[in-house]
C-alpha cells in the first residue's frame, strides 16, 4: 500500500488504464464467447430430435431457406421439421431463456441479494397461477357463447399475476426504504406456497383437457410451440431487451443502497418502478408461453457475476444471451435423453438449477449474511 | 463569505420520538464544519435531513436560495456529495467500479478518457489507487472507508462541470481509519474547501474537530446547543454536560488552539434523560 502511494500520479494513472482496458477486453471476450456458444447450440438444437437431422444439412436448409442454394430443399421432410416445427421452438425457448436470465438479474440487482429470482420468490409461482386461472375459468365463462380462448389472453393474465406478487413481494418485504432479504424470500416461499395451492385448487374443478394444459404449466416446456404463440411473445420480451440497458447505470448505484443511489443522483423510484414492471412482463410473458421454469434467472447471473463482475452494463446482456444459450441447451437435453418422448425443460432446469443453487448457498461463508 | 446551504428551524421525529429538533445552520462557502456530539445526538439524522435524504417535519433546507425538495435529484448530486456511514455493497465490485460509481448519476455527460482522469485523481487522493483492481470486500473496513471517500470525491469533481458551488458532506469519514490516513483524508476535505466548497464533517475525536473546524457545532439530544469558532465555545462546563466526561482543557501555544485530555467518565445518561445545559449559542 506504502509502495502504492508512493508511486508517481502518471505511473500509477498508466497502471489504471491498462487495467480497465483489461476488463474491457474480458467484456469483449465474454460477449463474443457466449455469442458463439450460443449459435453453435441452436444450430445443434435445429438438428437434434426424435428426428435427427445432421447439422451440415441443418445449415443447407437454413441457406436454401435465405435463398441461397437449391429450393427444392425446401419442400423435403427435413425442412418442414427444421422450419415449421423446431424454429419456432428455438426462438421461443431462446426468448424465454433471455427473459428469465434478464428477470433474475434485475431482481437480484433490485434485491441486492444473489439469491433472488422470479422462481424462488413466488413471482413465477403467481404469473403460473394466473395463467391457469386464465386456462380453467376463461374456457368456463367463454363456454356459453361457444367460443374458444385466444392464445393472446396468457400472457396477460400471467404478465398480471407476475405484477401482483412482485408487488406484493416488495411491499412486503420493504420498510421504510430498507429491503429485508430474509422477509423477502421467507414471503416469497409464501406467496409460491399459496399460488400453488390456489392452482392446485383450479386443477381440483378443472376438466380431463385443462388438467393437461395446467401439467404443463407447471412443470414448464416449450413444446407447444408455433409461430403463432411467438408472433405474441415475441412483441413483449424483445422490447424488454432494448429496454434494459437503461436501467444498468441506476442498478449498479444501487448496490451502494438505496439512500447512496439518491446521493447519487439516480432516479430510485423510477428505477425500482420500472424493474418490477419489466420483470413481471418477462416472467408473465415466459410463463404463458412456456409454463414455470425454475433457476434459469439464477443460475446464469451468477456465472456472469463469477466470470466478468458484477458492473450490469455487462451483466444484463450478458445475461439475455447467457440465458438464451442455457435454455436452447436444456432444450436439446430434454429432447435427447427418453426419445422419441421428450422430457418437460422444467426438469432439466431443476435437475441442474437445484444443486447449483445448493453449492451457491454452501459457498456463502456467513450464513448470516441470508 | 456567503452561504451555499442554510437550515431553518429543522424538527424531525419517529413514532414519538424527536431526533432533531428546531436545528438551524448555515454552510458557507470555503469553510469546515464539524458537527460533534455524544451517540444519539442526532447527527446523522441532521446530515440527513441536510442531504435531502429525509424532509423535515419542520423547518426547510435552502441551497443557494431554492428550497431542496425543489431541485432535481440530478442537479443536486452535482451540487453535493455525500459519504454516509454505510460501507455494504451487494455484488463484489472491483474498487476502481466502486469509486467509478460515483460518476453513475452525474458523469454522463464526460468522456471515457475525463472518467478515466476523475477515478485516478480521485483515487490517487484517498490514497487507494494501488488498490485500484482489488475487490471490495476483500479490503479492510478502512480501505473501503477511503475507497467510499474516493468515490464521493469522483462525484464532486464530475459535478463541478455543472455547479461551481458545491458541499461534500461526510459522517464519520474517519471512523476505521488508522491516524495517518485520519490527518491526510481530512486534509483531503480542507483543501476542497479552501477551493471554494462547503464541507461538513460529523467526527468523534474532539481533538480533530477543534484542529480543522472553522466552525463547529455541537449536538445534544437532537438540538444544536452551541456553534461556532472552535476555541470560543468549547469550554469545560459543555464537555461534561454534552459529553459526560470530565477533561483536562489546555491551551497549546502558539494560537491557543484548545487541547482536551479526558480524564474520567461521568455516569452515562440514559436517552430522555434531564441534564442541564447552557442554553444554545448561535
Amino acid at each position: 500500500m506504502t509502495l502504492a502511494v508512493k508511486q508517481t500520479p502518471s505511473a500509477s494513472a498508466a497502471a489504471l488504464a491498462v487495467l480497465t482496458a483489461g476488463h474491457r477486453r474480458k467484456g469483449v471476450i465474454a460477449i463474443a464467447t457466449l455469442v458463439a456458444i450460443c449459435l453453435l447450440l441452436m444450430l445443434l438444437s435445429l438438428g437434434a430430435g426424435a428426428f435427427a437431422i445432421a447439422p451440415g444439412r441443418v445449415a443447407d436448409i437454413l441457406l436454401a431457406k435465405l435463398g441461397f442454394g437449391s429450393a427444392d430443399l425446401l419442400g423435403s421432410r427435413e425442412a418442414l421439421v427444421v422450419l415449421n416445427i423446431r424454429m419456432p421452438r428455438l426462438l421461443l425457448g431462446a426468448l424465454v431463456g433471455a427473459a428469465l436470465a434478464i428477470s433474475g438479474a434485475l431482481m437480484q440487482g433490485l434485491f441486492r441479494n444473489p439469491l433472488a429470482d422470479p422462481g424462488l420468490v413466488g413471482v413465477s409461482a403467481g404469473a403460473g397461477l394466473a395463467a391457469a386461472a386464465t386456462i380453467v375459468l376463461g374456457d368456463r365463462l367463454l363456454s356459453g357463447f361457444a367460443m374458444k380462448l385466444p392464445f393472446a389472453v396468457l400472457p396477460f393474465g400471467a404478465f398480471f399475476g407476475g405484477l401482483v406478487s412482485t408487488l406484493a413481494l416488495y411491499l412486503i418485504a420493504t420498510r421504510q426504504g430498507r429491503t429485508s432479504v430474509a422477509t423477502m424470500l421467507l414471503a416469497g416461499v409464501a406467496l409460491g406456497a399459496l399460488a400453488g395451492s390456489l392452482t392446485g385448487l383450479l386443477a381440483f374443478i378443472s376438466d380431463d383437457r385443462q388438467l393437461r394444459d395446467l401439467t404443463f404449466w407447471s412443470l414448464g416446456s416449450l413444446g407447444g410451440a408455433s409461430w403463432t404463440k411467438l408472433s405474441v411473445v415475441a412483441p413483449i420480451v424483445l422490447p424488454l431487451l432494448f429496454a434494459v440497458p437503461l436501467l444498468a447505470r441506476g442498478l449498479n448505484a444501487l448496490m451502494l443502497g438505496e439512500a447512496e443511489a439518491y446521493h447519487l443522483g439516480i432516479p430510485v423510484q423510477r428505477i425500482k418502478a420500472l424493474s418490477i414492471l419489466l420483470v413481471a412482463l418477462a416472467v408473465g410473458a415466459s410463463v404463458a408461453a412456456a409454463g414455470v421454469i425454475g433457476f434459469v434467472g439464477i443460475v446464469v447471473p451468477h456465472l456472469i457475476r463469477l466470470s466478468i463482475g458484477p458492473d450490469h452494463r455487462l451483466l444484463l446482456p450478458l445475461s439475455a444471451i447467457g440465458g438464451a444459450a442455457l435454455l436452447v441447451g436444456a432444450d436439446i437435453i430434454a429432447r435427447l435423453v427418453v426419445v422419441p418422448a421428450e422430457l418437460p425443460i422444467g426438469i432439466v432446469t431443476a435437475f441442474v438449477g437445484a444443486p447449483f443453487f445448493l453449492w451457491l448457498l454452501l459457498r456463502r461463508g456467513r450464513i448470516a449474511e441470508l | 463569505m456567503a452561504a451555499i446551504l442554510e437550515a431553518d428551524d429543522l424538527s424531525f421525529s419517529v413514532r414519538g420520538s424527536t431526533l432533531v429538533r428546531r436545528a438551524s445552520l448555515a454552510l458557507e462557502e470555503g469553510a469546515t464544519t464539524i458537527v460533534v456530539g455524544p451517540n444519539g445526538a442526532g447527527k446523522s439524522t441532521l446530515l440527513k435531513l441536510l442531504t435531502g435524504e429525509l424532509s423535515p417535519l419542520q423547518g426547510a433546507v435552502r441551497m443557494d436560495g431554492a428550497a431542496l425538495p425543489q431541485i432535481p435529484a440530478w442537479e443536486l448530486a452535482c451540487r453535493r456529495a455525500v459519504m454516509v456511514q454505510n460501507q455494504r455493497l451487494a455484488f463484489p465490485f472491483s474498487v476502481y467500479e466502486v469509486a467509478r460509481l460515483g460518476l453513475e448519476g452525474v458523469g454522463r455527460a464526460q468522456s471515457r478518457a475525463r472518467k478515466g482522469e476523475i477515478i485516478a485523481q480521485a483515487l490517487e487522493t484517498a490514497g487507494v489507487i494501488g488498490l485500484a483492481g482489488r475487490q471490495y470486500q476483500t479490503l479492510s473496513g478502512g480501505e473501503q472507508q477511503r475507497v467510499q471517500f474516493a468515490r464521493a470525491l469522483c462525484q464532486l469533481e464530475a459535478g463541478r462541470s455543472v455547479a461551481q458551488r458545491q458541499i461534500l458532506f461526510l459522517d464519520e469519514p474517519i471512523a476505521s481509519l488508522d491516524l495517518c490516513h485520519q490527518l491526510s483524508l481530512l486534509d483531503a476535505a480542507r483543501s476542497i474547501a479552501a477551493q471554494g466548497a462547503a464541507v461538513l464533517v460529523v467526527l468523534h475525536d474532539l481533538n480533530l474537530a477543534v484542529t480543522y473546524a472553522d466552525r463547529l457545532v455541537v449536538m445534544h439530544e437532537g438540538a444544536i446547543v452551541a456553534q461556532g469558532e472552535p476555541s470560543a465555545i468549547l469550554d469545560d462546563n459543555l464537555l461534561r454536560g454534552v459529553f459526560r466526561v470530565s477533561l483536562s482543557f489546555s491551551r497549546l501555544p502558539p494560537a491557543g488552539q484548545p487541547f482536551l485530555l479526558p480524564q474520567q467518565h461521568l455516569t452515562p445518561i440514559q436517552p430522555g434523560g434531564v441534564v442541564p445545559l447552557r442554553a444554545a449559542s448561535a
